[in-house]
């Protein structure tokens, strides 16, 4: 256990390494000049375009700029900004070439905001998703199924971004049955209710397609033979439903479920964009506008920490559900 | 499904001592709506099975053997499933009776062991939990209590350790071990009757004849009926007592298994042993009955193994084209019955042999 865990760790670091050597090559095999973008039209010279290349420190060789990067991940680095020089302590992401804020703060304070959009969803497309699925697989055939997979289809064939702007429009903005969004300062009260609409239109949305996974891997699951052995045992059909039939069908679910989780925590873009939550997808969206590289290099960071995790942890979860399933 | 006689359970004629009926099925037939049509995969069937005695069900796949036997307990889906006739399990009518009722007389009265134990057992669940359960389903006990029953039984079927295996998943035993514990599954509410549906085939050859002897040992022990579904008719001529050969759906003969397999009186009975090896002589090739099985959505008219009967010529007119064969005393042997229209089968059927 102890081996599988240390080589899981580090099989886990070398991914995002390879991942952040990948977004820095990227960035600048593209046609991105950060300077460009942050030089003011109307009084841009090349001799300020080449101050702000300079003052960014991207005048420097890309194996130098990277190797600096990464040392501030470990120890720290020095940062000088007209003559002033700001230490960054470990891990430090840098600093933002827009907004000239430390990376860190910038993504910290807005991943939580995430997190609990993306948990509140989860609990939604759970709940939601795998109860409608056990409905319909339980009751296959008859109109009970036949509505609840038509729905689903229906519903998850409408493009999710059109769907969120006619939530975003009607029951908040123009009926106010729905709060709006507020920050975590405006007190704990009034930002759930604010998170409730994102998460409630994400996680029904996402609970459609749950609602098939779980209604096909039930029926499959109800159509093995060690079904047909546990109601040869005279226990009732809740127990060979439940106790038998439910646990054997969730396990193809957790797998999909722990990377489900990881992509709504990378970043629910649209949904933020759309509601105005503050949170790290919305951050992202902006900082590639800007071309501003140390925030997508610390939210791509992020992210591939968040899927190596999940990955981990769907596989640990696996162990515990299926005793065929051994962590070596 | 039609209820016909009595839906109520009766509680008359129980089966108590050797040779009592435990199992009396009568008229059974089984059919599956499909959008194609309606597959008939039990038509007409009758048989006994008794206490103290094996009752061996043989066929070709898809003959129905399966089917009529899962329909004792009641494990077709009774939506998709049409169900005539009668099942008497110890004075007990099973056609039209309720979920209540096969959730009662389930693993109690009759219990079934299947064929691929690898598949039957739950793969998430400790055998011992298993059988437990299926103790604590009828009996008022407490856990520990069911537990403690599960690893006897385990004793019982020949597993060495029990009490460390009642704690291993299925996936840590062998496929002979599993069955064994189907078996310990199968007899741990002592049931009157035990159907083994194909016991053996997802086994390996060596294992197949210890779990058989493990079988008719715990059978003198319990003294219930046994039914033996099975293709094996070298299975057959080692343990049953009774026997019922099916073709399509219908039972074409019924006897003594030994004197069955010794002299057999149906044509397609005869076809099935003549198809069999032989050590002594010495053939390049199997004499396998012609064509196959028919498909159940469809049967021949008249008797449904005439396209493959190599006999049908020495039958006067055009019986066996038009006429479903009735059950009848093989003529010249006692205690047979077969569904053929030979006027002399056993003669018939001699003299094939003797040409060949």
């Amino acid at each position: 256990m102890l081996t599988y865990i240390l080589r899981r760790v580090a099989l886990a670091l070398s991914v995002i390494l390879a991942t952040l050597v990948s977004t820095f090559l990227l960035f600048f095999a593209g046609p991105s000049d950060p300077a460009q973008a942050m030089c003011p039209e109307t009084r841009c010279n090349p001799a300020r375009l080449e101050q702000i290349t300079k003052s960014l420190g991207l005048d420097k060789p890309l194996s130098q700029q990277f190797l600096e990067y990464f040392k501030g991940l470990f120890v720290g680095r020095d940062f000088t900004y007209a003559g002033d020089t700001v230490h960054c302590g470990a891990p430090c992401l840098g600093y933002s070439f827009s907004t000239r804020q430390s990376v860190n703060t910038e993504l910290f304070t807005r991943f939580p905001n995430t997190v609990v959009l993306a948990l509140m969803a989860a609990v939604v497309f759970v709940t939601v998703g795998v109860t409608l699925g056990i409905i319909a697989a339980i009751r296959r055939g008859t109109p009970a199924d036949r509505g609840i997979i038509g729905s689903s289809q229906t519903f998850g064939a409408i493009p999710y971004y059109v769907l969120a702007l006619l939530v975003a429009l009607y029951p908040v903005v123009l009926w106010n049955i729905l709060p709006q969004y507020a920050p975590i300062s405006a007190g704990v009260g009034p930002y759930f209710l604010g998170m409730l609409a994102p998460a409630l239109i994400l996680g029904l949305y996402t609970s459609t397609s749950y609602t098939r996974y779980t209604r096909n891997s039930m029926l499959e699951t109800l159509s093995m033979d060690y079904i047909r052995t546990a109601r040869s045992k005279g226990i009732p059909e809740r127990t060979v439903l439940v106790k038998h039939g439910f646990r054997a069908a969730m396990s193809p679910i957790v797998t999909i479920l722990g990377l489900d989780i990881a992509a709504l925590l990378t970043g629910t873009l649209i949904t933020e964009q759309i509601f105005g939550v503050d949170g790290i997808g919305r951050r992202t969206l902006a900082a590639f506008r800007a071309q501003d590289l140390p925030v997508i290099m610390g939210s791509v960071l992020i992210g591939a920490a968040v899927v190596v995790i999940m990955n981990l942890v769907v596989d640990i979860a696996y162990s515990f559900i299926d005793p065929r399933v051994r962590l070596q | 499904m039609t209820a016909t006689a009595n839906a109520i359970p009766t509680q008359a004629a129980e089966a108590t001592s050797v040779g009592d009926v435990v199992l009396d099925v009568q008229d059974l037939s089984v059919a599956f709506p499909t959008e194609e049509g309606l597959v008939k995969a039990v038509s007409n069937l009758s048989y006994q099975a008794r206490l103290g005695r094996t009752l061996a069900i043989v066929g070709e796949s898809g003959s129905g053997k399966s089917v009529s036997s899962m329909a004792v307990l009641g494990l077709h889906n009774p939506k998709r499933t049409q169900i005539t006739g009668s099942i008497k399990l110890d004075g007990i009518e099973l056609v039209g009776a309720p979920q209540s009722t096969f959730q009662k007389i389930r693993s109690t009265k009759a219990a079934m062991v299947f064929q691929d134990p690898q598949s039957a057992l739950h793969p998430f669940h400790k055998i011992g939990k298993q059988i437990a359960e299926a103790y604590l389903a009828h009996n008022k006990v407490s856990k520990a209590v069911a537990e403690k029953r599960a690893i006897e039984m385990l004793d019982l079927v020949g597993i060495p350790n029990p009490k460390r295996r009642a704690l291993q998943f299925p996936h840590e035993f062998s496929g002979g071990m599993r069955q064994r514990a189907m078996i310990a599954l199968g007899l741990v509410n002592n049931p009157k009757l035990l159907i083994a549906d194909e016991p053996t085939t997802a086994l390996d050859v060596t294992v197949q004849a210890q779990i058989l002897d493990l079988v008719n040992d715990l059978q003198k022990e319990f003294g219930s009926a046994v039914i033996l579904i099975t293709h094996d008719l070298a299975v057959v001529a080692e343990t049953a007592d009774d026997i019922v050969v099916m073709y399509a759906g219908r039972g074409v003969e019924k006897g003594d298994a030994k004197e069955v397999l010794a002299q057999p009186s149906h044509p397609y009975t005869y076809g099935l042993l003549q198809s069999l090896p032989s050590h002594s002589e010495d053939l390049t090739e199997l004499k396998a009955i012609q064509g196959s099985p028919p498909s159940l959505l469809n049967l021949p008219p008249g008797c449904s193994f005439h396209p493959r009967c190599d006999f049908k010529s020495q039958v006067p007119g055009d019986a066996c084209w038009t006429e479903l064969p009735e059950w009848r005393p093989t003529p010249g042997l006692a205690n047979r019955q077969i569904r053929c229209h030979l006027t002399d089968p056993v003669g018939t059927l001699q003299e094939d042999e003797g040409v060949r």
